[in-house]
């Protein structure tokens, strides 16, 4: 698998999912810079790591989804190429237009840092392979700008088309849209695009890989990631 | 000439820190204020002269990068 980890002025982590991608994948990614504008060649998947890109200003993610580099990502999505936003990666995702709707600031307006639980919703993506269907994990989150929003109809449409792949649910598993920690709306952590080669969400899979530091839930997701590359 | 362009939240999304900032208003006393929405403004410099033209340029900016529609509206206010 041959993946690149973009690197915006900001991003700060990097370092964490080049880790869980070389643990899992055997392999050290590509760390490629924002002001490049072509993706190694043979890119299989490109990351876009947690940050803060350009200090978040003006909205969380606006400046570094129009950095060179992401017309070469853009190019690489259309071509049905793997592209992986965790955390300010979806916010910059959604900026790009690679992704619907926008996050906004949380909804009880506190910087969040703490586990979450998720129900991952369908395991046939290339990102959730090595999931069980509705099974639930645990991922850490860290966002000040978390609260996912989008009409009405863009809602439905994720909703009908099956496009919510990671959801905050409460600890018995259920989703409670009115106490979701950061208000995002249908309890959306996480969404892929249509052709589902495009996966944006807010928690952090890559810090819950290393049984040193504790759960390792997120590693099934590289693990996924690594199979439908091999299988491909 | 110069331009001001004002982004603002649509009026249907929740806006936490323009409720913040409303309480923290209520708190201090401070009389009559029924509601508070936080917004942006940019202070450009154009090195045109044809208000057309300026404004093209801006709603063009706003489109690419001030402001994002999904969840915001723009104004563009031409000053001289």
């Amino acid at each position: 698998m041959k993946s690149a980890v973009l690197v915006f002025p900001g991003s700060n982590r990097e370092g964490d999912v080049a880790r869980a991608l070389h643990m899992v994948s055997g392999v050290k990614p590509a760390m490629v810079w924002h002001a490049d504008s072509a993706l190694p060649q043979g890119t299989d998947l490109v990351v876009l790591p947690g940050g803060f890109s350009y200090g978040d200003y003006l909205r969380c993610g606006a400046i570094a989804a129009r950095a060179p580099i992401m017309d070469a990502v853009r190019a690489h999505a259309a071509r049905g190429g793997l592209v992986l936003g965790i955390c300010n990666g979806f916010q910059i995702l959604c900026e790009s237009g690679l992704l619907p709707g926008v996050l906004v600031r949380n909804a009880r307006l506190r910087f969040i840092c703490r586990e979450a639980l998720l129900k991952v919703e369908r395991n046939d993506t290339p990102f959730t392979r090595r999931y069980a269907r509705g099974a639930i994990v645990r991922y850490p989150v860290a966002h000040g700008e978390g609260n996912y929003t989008a009409d009405a109809q863009t809602l439905k449409r994720l909703e009908d088309e099956g496009r919510v792949l990671f959801r905050y649910v409460m600890p018995d598993g259920h989703r409670d849209d009115a106490q979701v920690l950061n208000g995002a709306a249908n309890s959306i952590a996480g969404i892929v695009s249509e052709k589902l080669n495009v996966l944006g969400l807010m928690p952090h899979p890559e810090n819950h890989v290393d049984p040193l530091v504790g759960p390792t839930d997120g590693r099934a997701l590289f693990e996924s990631l690594v199979g439908a590359l091999e299988k491909a | 000439m110069k331009a001001r362009v004002l982004v603002t939240l649509k009026s249907a999304v929740l806006d936490p820190q323009g409720k913040a900032i409303e309480g923290a208003l209520r708190s201090l006393g401070v009389p009559g204020v029924s509601s508070v929405r936080q917004g942006k403004v940019f202070d450009v410099e154009l090195d045109t002269s044809d208000p057309a033209k300026a404004e093209a340029t801006l709603k063009d900016a706003c489109e690419k990068l001030l402001a994002n529609t999904v969840i915001e509206t723009y104004r563009i206010e031409l000053v001289d």
